[in-house]
């Protein structure tokens, strides 16, 4: 047990009725550090970051905050969170700094601290020129922006991050991600749900995948793509009719070996030398490709491949 | 960035001594003594919009008030008051008016404001996830509905001084009864609406508001109703209302002054406690 973590679960569940959104899940998180929560749609991420807001009671287990139970001292833990929900909640009846004035008056913080704090965080989120312009005519990204700029309003140590950046086109997510960048190096701690693997290897210094309310592994993304996937994939396409027969014929080549309808997927360590032993059994793909593991591999091994509806 | 430390000067990070502790596992999930912030953002809010909203609702009841009162006061002639005296007809339904006024102004602020705010601007749902708790919310809001009742109240009473239907000091009263009026409907409101999820659910409030309106001795006295009506017409918080204010306006107390107050005072603990215990079970599950 990591004696300075300032989020500590221990065997947290939740249900709704008979349906466990969280089965009993453990983790603990050092200050500073980024951590994600991956899992398809249903797998309990937005449940455990309602709780550990607490604005969701646990059914049971242990769940403390900077030793705080959310819980018990829901208010109190809150002060010490930044919260960025998955949808925009913006106050569109107000203006843009506005929106960080009042959020930051919930937290009973003095105007004599809000006002320059207010500019200072429309400095960071690149809205300065839009401090008096109405929500509503922001874009997403500009929204998702101000969303970030308001949880940040009471210095939070602890900022949650419910899917930042689904929705976004590519400019505004790397806008976004140098944002959360420049936080971390600031020493908050990040904690995120993403399906975009792409981000979680980017933003996270450890996670977690969770399935079905349940930890299916936890790591770095650097280590869980050494521990569940191989170094290389190699990606065969022999036409959709032709992949499954090839794919019999392909056994042995490589570490593992997955036939999907459009191609199929082998793993190795060397993805070139495993392309010379296909071409060597005869077999000749209309198109292939060697790339690295990543996590999406990780992630599709652990949580499958079926559609979570 | 600059590194100013987390809640400087607020509530933030405040020590947490043992005797905080203790006040915060009572009450702690519930309230954090921060309702001067939902009220500052309902101000701000204001600011930009319904003022057109609330120039009508202060009109109404004086249209009203000039059409029965003033209008079809002329064929009714004068009428007997609370106390036995006769007054004019105007004078007799000012009150009931201004009970109305009070009424419609904290319903409309506290249903369809806050079903708006509850359903569609997810307002509540980013307070909760704040310090604030649902009964610092719940009071803030009422207070908000509360402030606009006392435009109206004070509005009214001013108009029907103009118009020279006031003929006792008593009569300032009636400001804060209205409060009291529009407190018990606001809370009570509010909790209701909470339970709403459609439009046409939120149509229900009108269904039950108009014939309230309408029955409530608002234009003539209980007595025209038999027995089991006139039970029925009790039971209903406008009445209530209406006889305070109509007390209030001619000084003439009886026993009966402190049922309707206290009528109301049940309304609002009611009201404040189911709206507070909704607000948790929505937002806080």
């Amino acid at each position: 047990m990591n004696p300075d973590a300032v989020i500590r679960a221990e065997q947290l569940r939740k249900h709704y009725g008979d349906v466990a959104a969280v089965d009993g899940i453990s983790f603990e998180v050092p200050p500073g550090e980024s951590f994600g929560l991956l899992g398809p749609n249903g797998a309990g991420k937005s449940t455990t970051m309602k709780m550990i807001g607490g604005v969701s009671q646990r059914s049971s287990g242990k769940l403390s905050i900077m030793g705080l139970d959310p819980d018990v001292n829901g208010p109190e833990v809150r002060a010490h969170l930044g919260v960025v929900p998955q949808q925009d909640n913006l106050d569109e009846e107000l203006k843009v700094r506005e929106n960080l004035i009042v959020y930051g008056r919930y937290f009973g913080l003095p105007l004599s601290y809000l006002r320059p704090k207010a500019d200072e965080l429309l400095e960071f989120a690149q809205l300065t020129d839009k401090a008096k312009s109405r929500v509503d005519a922001l874009s997403g990204g500009m929204k998702r922006r101000l969303t970030i700029a308001r949880s940040l309003i009471n210095e939070p140590k602890i900022l949650l991050l419910d899917e930042p950046t689904t929705g976004l086109d590519p400019q505004a997510r790397h806008i976004l991600w140098d944002r959360l960048f420049r936080l971390k190096e600031q020493g908050v701690t990040l904690i995120l749900t993403t399906h975009y693997m792409d981000e979680a290897e980017q933003l996270c210094d450890r996670l977690i995948v969770v399935d079905k309310g349940r930890i299916m592994a936890e790591g770095s993304p650097a280590s869980l793509i050494r521990e569940h996937s191989t170094r290389e994939v190699l990606e065969l396409r022999f036409g959709s009719e032709r992949n499954a027969t090839i794919g019999a014929e392909l056994q042995g080549v490589g570490e593992r070996l997955e036939t999907l309808p459009d191609r199929v997927l082998i793993y190795a360590d060397d993805g070139e030398t495993a392309l010379e032993q296909v071409s060597a059994r005869g077999l000749h793909p209309l198109t292939s490709l060697v790339r690295r593991s990543s996590l999406e591999d990780v992630f599709l091994r652990l949580t499958g491949r079926s559609l979570v509806d | 960035m600059s590194t100013v430390a987390a809640g400087q000067g607020g509530t933030a990070s405040g020590p947490h001594s043992v005797t905080e502790a203790a006040r915060q596992r009572n009450f702690g999930a519930l309230y954090s003594r921060n309702v001067q912030a939902v009220v500052a953002r309902g101000l701000m809010a204001a600011k930009s919009s319904t003022w057109l909203i609330l120039v009508s609702g202060f009109f109404e009841p004086v249209l009203y008030l000039i059409a029965m009162g003033v209008g079809l006061g002329t064929i009714v002639g004068d009428v007997e008051g609370p106390g036995g005296q006769m007054i004019s007809y105007a004078a007799y339904i000012a009150p009931a008016l201004l009970a109305v006024s009070a009424m419609n102004g904290a319903v409309y602020d506290s249903t369809w404001n806050v079903f708006f705010k509850m359903n569609f601007a997810k307002l509540y749902q980013g307070m909760l996830y704040t310090s604030l708790g649902p009964l610092d919310v719940a009071m803030g809001e009422i207070f908000l509905a509360l402030l606009r009742g006392l435009l109206y109240a004070t509005g009214f009473t001013a108009v029907m001084g103009v118009m020279g239907l006031l003929t006792t000091f008593w009569a300032v009263l009636m400001i804060p009864a209205s409060l009291l009026i529009a407190f018990g409907f606001a809370s009570l409101g509010m909790g209701i609406t909470s339970f709403m999820k459609t439009f046409q659910q939120m149509d229900w409030i009108n269904f039950f508001m108009l014939p309230m309106f309408l029955f409530s001795a608002t234009f003539y006295p209980l007595s025209v109703y038999p027995g089991g009506i006139q039970w029925l017409i009790q039971a209903m918080p406008l009445w209530h209302g209406v006889e305070l204010l109509r007390q209030i306006s001619v000084g003439a107390f009886s026993p009966a002054t402190a049922v309707h107050i206290g009528y109301y005072l049940v309304m609002i603990v009611v009201g404040v406690a189911l709206t507070t215990g909704r607000l948790r079970k929505l937002f806080l599950k």
